[in-house]
């Protein structure tokens, strides 16, 4: 048998990996060094006390409090991301649709509130809910209730602030998607014979999906470690993880503690992506066949 | 044991494939964006069963003409009808029209045969009765048991393929195509043509096509209408087309044709240079005329024609080998300059003479072509 020839495009493959490498050095070592040092350094926390311990996630098991945050945290960030879905979809096929000039407005209009901090309109939601305020005076006085209403220092109060918050991040994936889509797609159900509805059923929901679960993603997680709306629309008893760990470090000095919540919080997390990617077909919603 | 039947198959037996075709008619139609004026005022009417193609070059407004048929693009002014209906206000998924476009607009997230059933999903027919009539569909198109591909694992050729099976599955009598070889390679699209005709013959539907290549509208049509800054100039059958241009813009459009500034001389006559030409067509009026000369319509000279026929001398400027023919182009006395095509054996191209060398050509006045110059 002949001694099979080198082959010239293997060196010139490996140069290319290289020069690849070169080029994601700087972006591997910002991750490095502000997501994988940090979190190493958090679970290591978590479990040494001088010496190996893990009494932190003992007590995280044991005790009623950190159970209770754990359910309400994701059960507030999973209503969030639904409302935020019900809320952009139309926003950003409204987009998408309008000629280009309306669609920077309504871009524009949801933006906006980007420039403003995130304490500010945290603060504005307060003066909006209150018992004194905007909205429970004016229900009042056209005498639609006698009492005012609890919109607030609740977890109503924190849902409706954080949802306004995040709805940025639900439209924009939305919107990115849904305006790569050809037109070319539509007119051809049309002509197949298909009327408006079908042709959004069949056609650009399904095309929109992607969007959907990048806005989902960003909003649920985003929401999962929301720490001011909850802490100032909560009223203390609406109490998200993210509490949780500000107190244990505020209050009790406990970095132990505070970094196993944290760790616990990431587990889960990771392990929700896994077992969705389990159940909903990932490459075949991002991908196309 | 199993008893093996002879069975005539669905697609063999089955329904008769041929719907007929409907009728078009396109009053007076016009599009403006603004100040552009993509369809200017065209008027033309398709009967059952036909063959036309649209052809201009790029931003004639042929995709306009062809949206405003399918509904997609409402006209300013004008109207449509389909056999005795007007359809102008109908939105396109009640003209039942199959839409063939540029890019195939296949839905990326079906396999071929979801692609392909999507009408009779739109239409509600019984899912049944899918299976069948998607199997009879690809067959058509040559695609046989291609349902469960996806479209990414399909070629140009394929997914064109799919794109037609899709258009054609609910037996339209109108299908309208756009541009749907030009991302074909030569040999592919030359193929793709032929089955087109054949396809179109075997369903009967009338067929409305939209193209910038001259060749493969003269190939498929049985008649072509040019276009030209959103106006209709000119529709004939190919032939007509080629031979009876209306004016130099059609003329320089259709075959390989130089054309040259000349002067009317009388009746059957024009001034070219030095030289007069007699044609046995009638020369038009006007001041602007133009002689269009196909380059297949010259022969070199060899003193033995009759007197009859047209004569014209230049110097040669330069010889292309094309393959199966060579393209001369010779410069006359006056500056203007124009090309003739020899075939490419031995005996023409010896009467060939080396470049700078002088050669008379001679044109039949039956081939000799006079147009009124087309505004730019
Ligand atoms: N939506 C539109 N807005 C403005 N101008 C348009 C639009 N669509 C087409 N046009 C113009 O109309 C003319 C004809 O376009 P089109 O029908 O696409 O030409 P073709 O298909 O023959 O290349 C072009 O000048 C084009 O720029
Ligand atoms: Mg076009």
């Amino acid at each position: 048998m002949p001694a099979p020839m080198p082959d010239i495009s293997r060196q010139y493959q490996r140069r290319e990996q290289l020069t690849m490498l070169a080029l994601a050095f700087p972006a591997l070592l910002m991750i490095l060094l502000l997501v994988v040092l940090p979190v190493g350094w958090l679970a290591w926390q978590s479990i040494w006390h001088d010496g190996f311990t893990l009494e932190n996630y003992r007590r995280i098991l044991a005790e009623d409090i950190y159970w209770r945050s754990f359910a309400l945290t994701f059960e507030i960030s999973l209503t969030v991301t639904v409302l935020a879905v019900l809320l952009g979809y139309p926003i950003a096929y409204a987009a998408s649709i309008v000629s280009r000039g309306w669609s920077i407005v309504i871009l524009a209009l949801v933006v906006l509130p980007f420039w403003t901090s995130v304490l500010v309109r945290a603060y504005a939601w307060l003066a909006l809910l209150q018992r004194t305020g905007v909205i429970n005076q004016l229900l009042r006085q056209l005498g639609l209730i006698d009492a005012p209403l609890a919109l607030v220092h609740n977890t109503f109060g924190t849902v409706v602030a954080t949802l306004h918050i995040l709805l940025p991040f639900m439209v924009l994936p939305l919107y990115a998607t849904m305006q790569k889509i050809p037109r070319d797609l539509l007119q051809a159900g049309a002509s197949l014979g298909a009327g408006p509805v079908l042709t959004f059923w069949q056609i650009f929901l399904p095309l929109s999906l992607p969007g959907v679960l990048a806005g989902c993603t960003l909003v649920f997680v985003l929401s999962l470690g929301f720490y001011i709306t909850p802490e100032l629309l909560g009223g203390g008893r609406t109490v998200m993880v993210s509490m949780l760990v500000s107190r244990n470090v505020e209050l009790y000095d406990q970095w132990g503690a505070a970094s196993a919540v944290g760790v616990v919080l990431l587990l889960a997390v990771a392990a929700i992506f896994f077992v969705v990617s389990r159940f909903v077909p990932l490459d075949r919603v991002l991908g196309q066949r | 044991m199993v008893r093996i039947v002879a069975q005539p198959s669905a697609t063999q037996r089955g329904r008769p494939l041929d719907k007929g075709g409907e009728s078009v008619d396109i009053r007076s139609a016009s599009k403006h964006y603004d100040a552009v004026r993509a369809l200017d005022n065209v008027s033309l009417n398709v009967a059952p069963r036909e063959f036309v193609s649209l052809l201009g070059p790029s931003g004639s407004g042929k995709t306009t003409l062809l949206g405003i048929l399918g509904g997609f693009i409402p006209p300013s002014s004008g109207s449509i009808h389909f056999g005795d209906r007007d359809v102008t206000l109908l939105p396109p998924h009640k003209r039942d029209i199959g839409v063939v476009f540029q890019n195939y607009a296949l839905f990326p997230h079906m396999s071929v045969g979801e692609n392909v059933a999507f009408p009779l999903r739109a239409r509600q027919l019984p899912k049944a009765d899918w299976p069948d009539k998607v199997r009879a569909a690809l067959a058509m198109v040559g695609l046989a048991g291609y349902e469960s591909r996806g479209i990414s694992q399909l070629s140009g050729g394929q997914r064109q393929r799919v794109a037609l099976a899709r258009a054609m599955i609910f037996e339209p009598r109108l299908i309208l195509m756009d541009e749907p070889l030009s991302a074909l390679d030569k040999q592919l699209r030359e193929a793709m043509q032929i089955e087109l005709r054949e396809l179109h013959k075997r369903i009967g539907a009338t067929i409305i096509y939209v193209t910038h290549d001259q060749r493969e509208a003269l190939t498929m049509s049985d008649r072509v209408a040019i276009l030209k800054d959103g106006k209709l100039v000119q529709i004939d059958k190919p032939q007509r087309l080629h031979d009876h241009p209306a004016d130099s813009f059609v003329a320089s459009f259709i075959g390989e044709a130089s054309l040259l500034p000349v002067r009317r001389a009388d009746a059957c006559s024009v001034v070219l240079g030095p030289a007069i030409l007699r044609s046995t067509r009638p020369v038009p009026d006007g001041d602007e005329l133009m002689l269009a000369v196909h380059s297949e319509k010259l022969l070199i000279d060899d003193g033995a024609g009759d007197a009859a026929r047209n004569r014209l001398t230049g110097k040669v400027t330069d010889v292309v080998y094309q393959g199966e023919s060579l393209r001369v182009f010779l410069q006359l006395a006056d500056g203007t300059s124009l090309s003739l095509r020899q075939p490419s054996h031995y005996e023409a191209a010896r009467r060939i003479p080396p470049l700078g060398g002088e050669l008379t050509v001679t044109l039949h006045p039956e081939d000799t072509i006079v147009v009124p110059k087309a505004r730019p």
